[in-house]
C-alpha cells in the first residue's frame, strides 16, 4: 500500500495527491504558530485584505466551494442570502462533527487549527461578519485544547481581535464546547444551543439563518472543512482551485472511510472523479475489504445515507451523481460492510443512534424513532413476526411519506429511487432513523426474514385438556 | 426553549384576528382547488381556518409564537416548486400560494403522526378529566387512523406530580406540544417548567425545588391539548358533557376578562378563560380563574342576620329589611340624611351599584357615598381622556404611574409585557417599588414616597425620555403604587404629565371589580359629599347615625386600620350587604345576605369603561338576594318606588339616565360580547389635589410602602380554600443593605414603629426595595400593617429596631 500514514495523525492517509486542507498534516507540529507561520500561514488573509472585501467574496463564488457539512450547498451563495443593511451580523463555525462514521472535521481543528482560524477571518471579511463563534463538539477534548491555544497565539500575534493585521477589519472569534447532541450538528439547534437553549431545530422558514440567526441577527453557518479551504484559495486563486475536480464540484474533499476495509482513514481526495471502488479498493486508500471477504454494502455518505450495494462501486464521489443513485454523501464519510456483516443487526446499531439522539421536538421522529428501534431490536433477539417487517415500513412511511431512496440492484432486480425523500420532521433526525431499516429491509430482506419465528398455531383443542 | 421573536408572525397573530376586508394587504391563495383572500403575514393555518378549512393542530396557539413541534398541521404547499409538506402553522400567506390540505398525503401524514401520539398515550380517556373536551380524543376521531398498531409497553412515569399549589402534571399523558412551557416563558414570564432529557424520554419538569408557582398557571391546564396538566380545585369534579355554561365577565379585579362559567347540577363547577380581543386574549388569572371555590365557600351567609342579645341571628328577609327600615328612619330622625353614610358598591353589578346610588342619594337623600375603600384615587381620574387595553399595547410610550400590575390587575400586566417584549413598546415606570414589569420596561425611576412628584419632573425633563414621548401616542396608567402615601402627589404627578403631554390618555389602574361601573353609575360623593376617609372620619367623631356598607370590608381594606376602628364602633347604627360574615358584618346590626358572583345577572364596567354583561348560572345560595334587589326592597319600606321590577328595567335607565352610558343597551351588549365602551363621565369633580406637606425626614427613618399583593388576607382569597394558604404572609422588606443599616438580622422579628402604633413583624432582605424604604404588603395574614398608616400624613416614617 502506498499510503503514508504518521504516528502524530491517527487516522490519516497522505498519498500521493493534491492536497488543499491537508498539506500540514505531515508535520508534527502542524498545530502550531510557528510552523503555520513557516508554512504561507495566514498569507490567504493577507491577500484577502489586500482586496476589496467584495472581490474576495467572488472568488469564493467562481471558485464553486461547496459546503461540507452535507447538504453541499456553495459557500460563497450562501454569504450572498444575507439581508442588506442588517448589523451586527455573525459567522457561526460548526465543529459539532457527530455524523456516524465521519471524523474529517476533528483532524483538521487537532492538525490544522491556524487553517480554520485563518478561513473563519476571510469568511468574515468577505461577508462582512463582525463576529465568529467556534461550535466544537463536546467530546473532542484535543481539537477543543488545539484550538484554544490557536486561538491564544493568534490573538497574541495580532491575527485575530481588533483591527486585524493594521486594516479595518476587527473580528472576534469565541470558542463554544457543545453538551453532546447529535442534533446540535444540525445548523439552526446549533444556533439555540449557542444562545443557551435546548438543541432543538428551528423550522426553515422562517429561521433560515442566514436571515434570522444566532441571537435574531444573519448569520452565516459553515462547516470547518469549507472555511479550512479559504486561505488556500485565497492563495492560489480560483483559477487554480478549479483545476482540481470536476466544474460542478470543484477542489479536494475529505472522506472518512471505516469498517471492514485494510486501512480505514480519512483522505483527501480529488472532488467528483474518485470513485468508491477507488476509496474501498485502492492502494493508496483504504487498500481493499479485510481478511479478503467480499463487500456486502457500504454507507456512502454518514450514518444518516442510504445503502450502496457493490452494485454502485464504480459511481465516482459525487453528490448529484449518487443522488440520482438513492443515496447522498452527507458529511463525506464511508462505512463498509463485508459478508460476515449481520445486517438487521447493522441497521438496529445506526437505527438506536438516531433514536437515541433525538431531541424529542417533532413526534414523527420521537415517537418514530424509538418504535422503529424497538420493532427492530424485537427482530434481532428473533422475536419477531411478518407484520413486523410491513409495520417497520408503516413507521416509516409515517416519517418520510411517499417513494424513500435506496439503491439499484442486479441481484434484486431494482431500480434506484433517486434522494431526496418528503419528510414529516423539521430536521433529518427522524427520517436518518429510518434509513438503515429502509436501507436493509430493501436490500436484504431476506436476512430479515430469516430472523422471524414461525410459530405454529396450536389447536385449542389441544391446550388444557382438550375439551372447551 | 425560548422562542426566537419573530416579528413576521407577531404581525400574523395581530392581524388574523381583524376582520377581513379587501386592501393592499390582500394575498390571493389556492386552498383545495379554490381562491381565497388572505392576509399578508397571516399563517396559512389561520387563513385556512378562517375560510371554513379546519387544519387539525396540537402545538399552535393563536396567541402564542408558532414551534411547529407536533407536526399535525403539515399540509401540501406549492409555491411553484411542485408540493411540499409544510407545517400550516409555521408558515405565512405567500401570492399564488397553492395549499393542499386534503391530499393523500396530507391525510397519511395526519394518521402517522396521529399513531406516534397515541402510541405512548394511556388509554386513560374514561378516568381523565379531559375527555369530552380533549382534543387529542377530539383529533384521534375526526384525523386519525382508528386503530394503533403499537404493541409494545407504554411509557411509564409516576402520575399525577403536583407541579405547583394548583396544578398536577401526568407526564404520561403528555404530548410534549410545548405550549404550556411556551405559555410560561413567553406569554406570563414565569420560566418555571421546562422540557429535561430528549428524544422520547423529553419530559415537562419544574425545576429542583422551584414549584410552577406562577400567577397564571392555570392557563397551562386550558390550553393543554390533553390531559396531562389538571387544576387542584376541578380535578374528577365533573365531566365536560354534564357541564352547563354561560359567558360572562371575571370581577375579581377591574381588567374584565370575559370567562365562560360552568356548573353542574346547579353548583359552580369552573371558570374557563375566553378570547376576548380588546381585552383578555382568553388569559386570566388565577385569583380570577379559580375564584370559582370563594362563591361556593361553607362560609357563605344563607339568611339575613339581626343583631339580638345572642349576637347576630338569622332571621326572615321581612324582618331584615324592617329592622333595616327602622335603623334608617331613626338615623333620619336624629341626624338627618347627612348623618347616614353608604360606602361599597364595587364588588356587585353597575345595576346593583346604581340601585344602591338611587336610594343613598334620592332615597335617603345623603351625599356620603364612595365605592372606593381609601385606596383608590379620587374619582376626577375617571373624567380625563380615558385609553383602552389596546391603546396601551399600541401607544408608542406606556407611563406607569401605578401599583404593581402583575398583582394587582395581573391580566393588564400580561398586555403590558406582551407589548414590551413583543410589540417593541417603550414603557416608563415610576415606582416606590420595582415589581413585575419592571424588568421589561424601557425606564425603572424608582422614587421615595413624598418625592414622587419631583420624580416625574426629573424624568419628563431628561432629553431622551422627553423625545421618546414626543414620538407618538402615549397613555398613562394611573393608580394607588403605595397605600401609605396620601393620593395627592400622584395626582399631582399626573397632572405634570398631562400638561407636558398634552394628548396623553389616562388607564386608571383602579383594582376592585366593579369600581369604575359603581363610580360611574353614582356610587361616589355627591355635590357636598364626603369620600371614605372622610365618611369614617366622620364616623370616628360620633357624627354618623348609621352606616351602610355594601359588598365591601372597610375593616380589611382601608388603609388606616386605627380609623375605620374607630368608624365602626362610633358609627350609632350599621348595616351591611355581604355574602359572608366579614370583619365589618360581624360588627353590624343587621347583615343582609347577598347574592353572590355568577348567582345574578347584570353588567359590569371594567377600567377602560368597557360593559359587559354578567352570566347568571347558578341559584342563589340560601335565601341571598342581588344587591339590587335589597336597595330595591329598602326603597319600598322608605316610602318610594324606584320602579326597578328586573335587572334589565336597571340596564335600560343606566343607559337613559348616566352620562355617558347612552350605548350600552341589552341589544347592544348581546351584539357585541367583548363590550361596549362608555364615554368618560362629565359631571365628575375635576382634580384638585393639595399641596403635599411633607413632615421632615429623619435619617434614621425608613419611608413606608405599603401595596398589595395578588393572594392576601380579603374574603375573596380566604373563603377560597385552594387560594386561601398562597397568601405569604406579613413581612416587612428592605434593601439588603439597609439590613445591615438597620442593625437587624434577616428572619428576626423587629420593632415596626411609626407615629402611629408600632408593630412586631419579621424582616426579609429584598433586592426590589429601594434604600431608604420599607415595603411591607397589605392585608396579609399575620399582622395589620394599617395600624401604622396615617390616612391624613402624606407620607409614613417607620423606624425599625431590634425587639
Amino acid at each position: 500500500m502506498s499510503g503514508t500514514t504518521f504516528a502524530h495523525a491517527p487516522g490519516f492517509v497522505a498519498g500521493d495527491r493534491p492536497q488543499i486542507v491537508t498539506s500540514r498534516f505531515a508535520y508534527d507540529d502542524s498545530h502550531t504558530l510557528e510552523r503555520y507561520l513557516a508554512t504561507d500561514g495566514y498569507a490567504g488573509l493577507r491577500a484577502a485584505l489586500g482586496r476589496a472585501a467584495s472581490a474576495v467574496h467572488d472568488e469564493v463564488r467562481t471558485a464553486t466551494v461547496l459546503g461540507r457539512g452535507g447538504a453541499g450547498f456553495p459557500a460563497g451563495v450562501k454569504w450572498g442570502l444575507t439581508p442588506q443593511g442588517k448589523f451586527p451580523r455573525y459567522l457561526v463555525v460548526n465543529g459539532d462533527e457527530s455524523e456516524p462514521g465521519t471524523y474529517k472535521d476533528r483532524l483538521l481543528m487537532e492538525l490544522d487549527p491556524h487553517q480554520l482560524i485563518e478561513g473563519c477571518l476571510i469568511a468574515c471579511y468577505a461577508a462582512g461578519l463582525s463576529q465568529c463563534f467556534l461550535y466544537i463538539r463536546g467530546e473532542m477534548a484535543v481539537a477543543q485544547e488545539r484550538m484554544a491555544t490557536a486561538l491564544n497565539e493568534a490573538y497574541a500575534a495580532g491575527y485575530v481581535g481588533a483591527n486585524i493585521l493594521g486594516s479595518e477589519l476587527s473580528v472576534d472569534i469565541v470558542l463554544h464546547w457543545g453538551a453532546g447532541a447529535y442534533v446540535v450538528g444540525e445548523e439552526t439547534a446549533l444556533i439555540e444551543s449557542l444562545e443557551g437553549n435546548r438543541g432543538m431545530p428551528r423550522l426553515k422558514p422562517p429561521f433560515f439563518p442566514a436571515a434570522i440567526g444566532l441571537y435574531g441577527q444573519p448569520t452565516i453557518v459553515n462547516n470547518v472543512e469549507t472555511l479550512a479551504n479559504l486561505p488556500w484559495l485565497l492563495r492560489h486563486g480560483a483559477a487554480e482551485y478549479t483545476k482540481i475536480g470536476t466544474p460542478t464540484s470543484p477542489g479536494t474533499r475529505m472522506v472518512a472511510v471505516s469498517g471492514h476495509v485494510r486501512r480505514p482513514g480519512v483522505y483527501e481526495i480529488v472532488n467528483g472523479t474518485t470513485t468508491f471502488r477507488d476509496l474501498i479498493y485502492g492502494e493508496e486508500f483504504s487498500g481493499g475489504i479485510r481478511d479478503g471477504n467480499e463487500l456486502k454494502a457500504f454507507v456512502p455518505g454518514g450514518g444518516s445515507a442510504p445503502w450502496f450495494l457493490p452494485d454502485q462501486l464504480d459511481l465516482p464521489f459525487e453528490g448529484r451523481v449518487v443522488g440520482a443513485a438513492g443515496s447522498m454523501l452527507g458529511s463525506g464519510a464511508i462505512m463498509v460492510m463485508d459478508d460476515t456483516t449481520d445486517i438487521p443487526a447493522a441497521a438496529l446499531t445506526l437505527t438506536r443512534f438516531y433514536a437515541h439522539e433525538s431531541c424529542g421536538k417533532c413526534v414523527p421522529c420521537r415517537e418514530g424513532g424509538t418504535w422503529l428501534e424497538r420493532i427492530l431490536s424485537r427482530i434481532v433477539d428473533g422475536q419477531g413476526t411478518t407484520t413486523d417487517l410491513d409495520q417497520l415500513l408503516e413507521v416509516g412511511e409515517s416519517i418520510c411519506p411517499g417513494a424513500f431512496p435506496h439503491a439499484s440492484s442486479e441481484r434484486l432486480d431494482l431500480d434506484a429511487v433517486p434522494f431526496p425523500y418528503k419528510m414529516t420532521t423539521i430536521c433529518f433526525v427522524g427520517p436518518s432513523a429510518y434509513v438503515p431499516v429502509h436501507s436493509a429491509l430493501t436490500l436484504f430482506r431476506h436476512e430479515f426474514e430469516a430472523r422471524i419465528v414461525r410459530r405454529t398455531m396450536i389447536p385449542v383443542t389441544a391446550m388444557a385438556g382438550g375439551s372447551q | 426553549m425560548t422562542a426566537t421573536h419573530d416579528p413576521t408572525t407577531d404581525e400574523a397573530v395581530a392581524e388574523g384576528s381583524a376582520a377581513p376586508e379587501p386592501d393592499v394587504n390582500a394575498v390571493s391563495v389556492s386552498l383545495n382547488g379554490r381562491v381565497i383572500s388572505a392576509t399578508k403575514g397571516e399563517l396559512i393555518i389561520a387563513a385556512a381556518e378562517r375560510h371554513g378549512e379546519y387544519i387539525p393542530r396540537f402545538c399552535y396557539h393563536e396567541r402564542m409564537d408558532p414551534v411547529g413541534m407536533c407536526r399535525m398541521c403539515i399540509v401540501e404547499v406549492d409555491t411553484g416548486r411542485g408540493p411540499q409538506l409544510t407545517p400550516s402553522c409555521m408558515v405565512t400567506v405567500t401570492p399564488d400560494m397553492k395549499i393542499d390540505t386534503q391530499s393523500p398525503t396530507v391525510k397519511r401524514v395526519q394518521e402517522g403522526v396521529l399513531e406516534l401520539l397515541l402510541a405512548n398515550h394511556p388509554l386513560d380517556c374514561p378516568v381523565c378529566d379531559k375527555g369530552g373536551e380533549c382534543p387529542l380524543q377530539d383529533q384521534a376521531f375526526s384525523h386519525g387512523p382508528g386503530e394503533s398498531r403499537f404493541v409494545e409497553e407504554k411509557r411509564h412515569f409516576e402520575k399525577p406530580i403536583p407541579i405547583s399549589d394548583l396544578v398536577f402534571l401526568d407526564r404520561e399523558r403528555c404530548i410534549l406540544c410545548d405550549r404550556c412551557t411556551r405559555f410560561a416563558d413567553e406569554v406570563a414570564g414565569d420560566a418555571l417548567i421546562e422540557f429535561t432529557s430528549r428524544g422520547s424520554d423529553t419530559q415537562i419538569t419544574t425545576f429542583p425545588d422551584e414549584p410552577f408557582a406562577s400567577y397564571f398557571s392555570g392557563n397551562t391546564v386550558q390550553i393543554c391539548p390533553v390531559g396531562a396538566l389538571t387544576a387542584k380545585p376541578y380535578r374528577f369534579k365533573a365531566r365536560p358533557w354534564d357541564l352547563e355554561q354561560t359567558e360572562s365577565t371575571c370581577t375579581s379585579c377591574a381588567v374584565g376578562c370575559r370567562i365562560v362559567v360552568q356548573s353542574s347540577h346547579d353548583q359552580l363547577l369552573r371558570y374557563q378563560g375566553v378570547d376576548s380581543d380588546p381585552v383578555n386574549w382568553g388569559w386570566l388569572c388565577d385569583k380570577g380563574r379559580f375564584g370559582v371555590e370563594a362563591v361556593n365557600s361553607p362560609e357563605r351567609l344563607t339568611a339575613p342576620l339581626v343583631r339580638t342579645a345572642d349576637g347576630l341571628t338569622a332571621t326572615s328577609w321581612n324582618a331584615a329589611l324592617g329592622a333595616v327600615a327602622d335603623l334608617v328612619r331613626e338615623s333620619l330622625t336624629a341626624g338627618g340624611p347627612d348623618s347616614i353614610s353608604v360606602l361599597g358598591g364595587a364588588r356587585g353589578s353597575n345595576e346593583d351599584a346604581y340601585a344602591w346610588a338611587q336610594l343613598a342619594h334620592r332615597v335617603i337623600g345623603t351625599p356620603h357615598v364612595d365605592a372606593q375603600m381609601g385606596d383608590g384615587l379620587p374619582v376626577g381620574v375617571l373624567g380625563l381622556q380615558r385609553a383602552t387595553i389596546d391603546d396601551v399595547a399600541s401607544a408608542t410610550t406606556v407611563i406607569l404611574l401605578a401599583p404593581d400590575l402583575k398583582e394587582e390587575l395581573p391580566v393588564l400586566y400580561l398586555r403590558v409585557r406582551d407589548a414590551a417584549m413583543k410589540r417593541g413598546k417603550r414603557i416608563v415606570e415610576l415606582t416606590p417599588k420595582p415589581g413585575g414589569l419592571s424588568k421589561h420596561v424601557w425606564r425603572s425611576i424608582g422614587y421615595e414616597p413624598g418625592t414622587q412628584v419631583a420624580a416625574v419632573r426629573a424624568a419628563l425633563a431628561d432629553p431622551l425620555i422627553a423625545e421618546q414621548l414626543a414620538s407618538g401616542p402615549v397613555v398613562v396608567v394611573v393608580g394607588r403604587a403605595n397605600l401609605a402615601e396620601s393620593t395627592a402627589a400622584t395626582t399631582r404627578a399626573l397632572q405634570a404629565i398631562l400638561v407636558a403631554v398634552p394628548g396623553a390618555t389616562v388607564l386608571p389602574a383602579f383594582r376592585r371589580g366593579n369600581v369604575v361601573g359603581a363610580l360611574q353609575v353614582g356610587m361616589r360623593p355627591g355635590v357636598g359629599g364626603a369620600d371614605a376617609r372622610g365618611i369614617l372620619q366622620a364616623a370616628a367623631d360620633g357624627k354618623t347615625e348609621c352606616l351602610v356598607v355594601v359588598g365591601a370590608d372597610p375593616l380589611a381594606d382601608f388603609p388606616d386600620a386605627d380609623l375605620v376602628r374607630r368608624a365602626v364602633a362610633g358609627a350609632r347604627r350599621v348595616i351591611t350587604v355581604d355574602t359572608v360574615l366579614s370583619a365589618t358584618s360581624q360588627r353590624a346590626d343587621v347583615v343582609l345576605a347577598a347574592s353572590g358572583y355568577a348567582e345574578k345577572g347584570g353588567t359590569t364596567t371594567n377600567i377602560e369603561g368597557r360593559v359587559t354583561q354578567l352570566g347568571q348560572r347558578v341559584t342563589a345560595t340560601g335565601t341571598s338576594r342581588p344587591d339590587w334587589m335589597i336597595a330595591t326592597a329598602i326603597a319600598d319600606l322608605l316610602g318610594t318606588d324606584l320602579g326597578f321590577g328586573s335587572v334589565a328595567d336597571i340596564t335600560a335607565a343606566i343607559a337613559e339616565h348616566v352620562d355617558g352610558f347612552a350605548p350600552v343597551t341589552l341589544t347592544a351588549l348581546i351584539a357585541s360580547p367583548d363590550g361596549v365602551l362608555t364615554a368618560a363621565p362629565l359631571d365628575l369633580a375635576p382634580l384638585d389635589p393639595p399641596e403635599v406637606q411633607l413632615p421632615a425626614r429623619n435619617s434614621y427613618d425608613f419611608r413606608l410602602v405599603v401595596s398589595r399583593k395578588l393572594y392576601d388576607d380579603a374574603v375573596s382569597t380566604r373563603t377560597n380554600a385552594s387560594l386561601a394558604h398562597l397568601a405569604a404572609g406579613m413581612t416587612a422588606h428592605v434593601h439588603p443593605l439597609d439590613i445591615e443599616r438597620a442593625s437587624v438580622v434577616p428572619g428576626a422579628e423587629v420593632r415596626l414603629s411609626s407615629a402611629r402604633a408600632t408593630i412586631v413583624v419579621t424582616i426579609e432582605p429584598d433586592p426590589s426595595v429601594l434604600r431608604g424604604t420599607v415595603w411591607v404588603p397589605f392585608n396579609q395574614p399575620g399582622g395589620t400593617i394599617g395600624e401604622l398608616i396615617d390616612s391624613a400624613a402624606a407620607v409614613t416614617d417607620v423606624r425599625i429596631e431590634n425587639l
